[in-house]
């Protein structure tokens, strides 16, 4: 079975190291929070300028000054830091954001992205993600891995206008890890009941299987 | 070294229509809410604001949005507004999409003086267009101007009457920079107080950047998604 938004997110949750500092993009990425393994302590940072994003607050408690990037109300933790928008995006291109997990319309065997344009539709904007990917240390993208017509978002260069360049270091999707190297997607793991066959029909990009692939376990 | 003016109609008298405006802000939060009614009513039109966001149809800059008065907005982030959709389908309204990290950068660098800063966002996407390049340690960066606007209209948290601010939360976001950058900057604040009441310590934004300031009246501050959890049992 493909793994479900949830799972993804567990999936990625495995990909924190006790002492990251963390960007989470909108939709998948923000479910990563929930799964934080135990033990491992992470600082999120919200990229409208707030390191150690804490959970919504309780009901009666919301406060419009407090904000995430995606304009929820959330709070504040023992040992958060605010700051101004150029700071924010300042710590991510100097590279001091040890991991920025976001989601993509497509990504190729290369390592570029595509996430914030479809031609023909209504533009609203790249947000904070140009900036994310043009600088970021480390990014993983979480992403279905086809389209709602079956076909590969995995693919041998983007369709759509570009997000950033090369930038992609690994991709889970519903059908397994892959990660970005210089000669494609390299398949790490594949989810449970997912076969090597599906995996290899449904994308459409440069793509090897590891010699120790395993099944995914959360 | 008193900047104080009595509201919000009289810190905006002098912009005109085709003026060039930085609005501070993210999403609804920070949004200078006194100025953004006070402009619709003097209304002014032809203005270029450039503005993380443009509001939502009944809220921020999308109040000036409805009344017209905006021939060009310059963001990184507009998806909230179906006014603002079908101007832009329409052809009414110029709009600039710019990395959310180059627009904050492109204000830090107007009120630092600096004329131009090279930013990694958006190399060999359609934002690098007519854009010059430098290469640097092997990685290509773009060109970016520091912006240029007429007026930055801010919101504070507190601030006293020399100018000096402080912001609250991340009501913070654009609002500091935009304050740096203005050939006129004018502050609205929820308090105001004497020189001497702020701790000088955690002044955000020195008075030096600021021009006029006001006590803001009756805020709103909406919020876009109110999300809460539970208590847990």
């Amino acid at each position: 079975m493909p793994l479900n938004k949830e799972q993804i997110a567990k999936r990625i949750a495995q990909e924190l190291e006790d002492g990251f500092y963390v960007n989470l993009g909108i939709g998948i990425p923000t479910l990563v929070a929930n799964y934080i393994p135990k033990g491992v302590n992470v600082v999120l940072q919200s990229e409208n300028g707030l390191l150690g994003m804490g959970p919504f607050p309780f009901e009666g408690e919301e406060d419009a000054d407090m904000i995430n990037a995606g304009k929820q109300t959330i709070t504040t933790l023992p040992g958060s830091a605010l700051f101004d928008s150029a700071m924010s995006f300042g710590m991510i291109r100097a590279g001091k954001v040890d991991l920025t997990v976001l989601g993509a319309m497509e990504v190729a065997d290369n390592g570029d992205i595509a996430n914030w344009k479809i031609p023909g539709k209504m533009v609203k904007g790249m947000g904070g993600a140009m900036d994310l990917v043009a600088a970021a240390k480390n990014i993983i993208v979480a992403m279905q891995h086809t389209d709602k017509a079956g076909n590969s978002k995995l693919l041998p260069q983007c369709s759509l206008p570009i997000t950033g360049l090369k930038c992609v270091k690994k991709v889970v999707s519903d059908l397994g890890v892959f990660d970005v190297t210089p000669n494609g997607f390299v398949c790490i793991e594949y989810a449970p009941g997912v076969t090597i066959e599906e995996i290899k029909a449904k994308t459409a990009g440069m793509l090897t299987i590891a010699d120790d692939v395993k099944e995914m376990v959360f | 070294m008193n900047k104080v003016v009595a509201n919000a109609e009289e810190a905006i008298k002098d912009i005109e229509s085709g003026a060039t405006l930085m609005l501070g802000g993210f999403g609804l939060c920070g949004i200078p809410e006194n100025c953004i009614t006070a402009i619709v009513k003097k209304g002014i039109n032809n203005l270029t604001c450039i503005s993380n966001n443009a509001g939502v149809d009944d809220f921020g800059i999308g109040l000036m949005l409805q009344t017209k008065q905006v021939k060009k907005m310059i963001s990184s982030y507009v998806g909230e507004n179906a006014e603002f959709e079908r101007q832009l389908l329409s052809g009414e309204l110029e709009v600039e999409l710019i990395p959310q990290g180059t627009l904050a950068t492109r204000c830090m660098a107007s009120g630092y003086g600096m004329p131009a800063v090279y930013l990694l966002a958006g190399v060999g996407t359609e934002v690098a267009n007519g854009k010059e390049t430098r290469n640097f340690n092997g990685k290509d960066y773009l060109m970016e101007y520091a912006f240029d606007a007429d007026f930055a209209i801010v919101k504070a948290w507190k601030g006293d009457t020399m100018g000096n601010l402080i912001f609250k939360d991340t009501a913070r976001n654009f609002n500091p920079l935009m304050a740096m950058a203005g050939k006129i900057t004018i502050a609205e604040v929820e308090e105001l107080v004497q020189p001497g009441d702020l701790d000088p310590n955690f002044i955000h934004t020195p008075g030096v950047y600021v021009h006029r300031i006001f006590q803001g009246v009756n805020y709103e501050k909406r919020i876009e998604q109110r999300t809460t959890r539970k208590p847990q049992a």
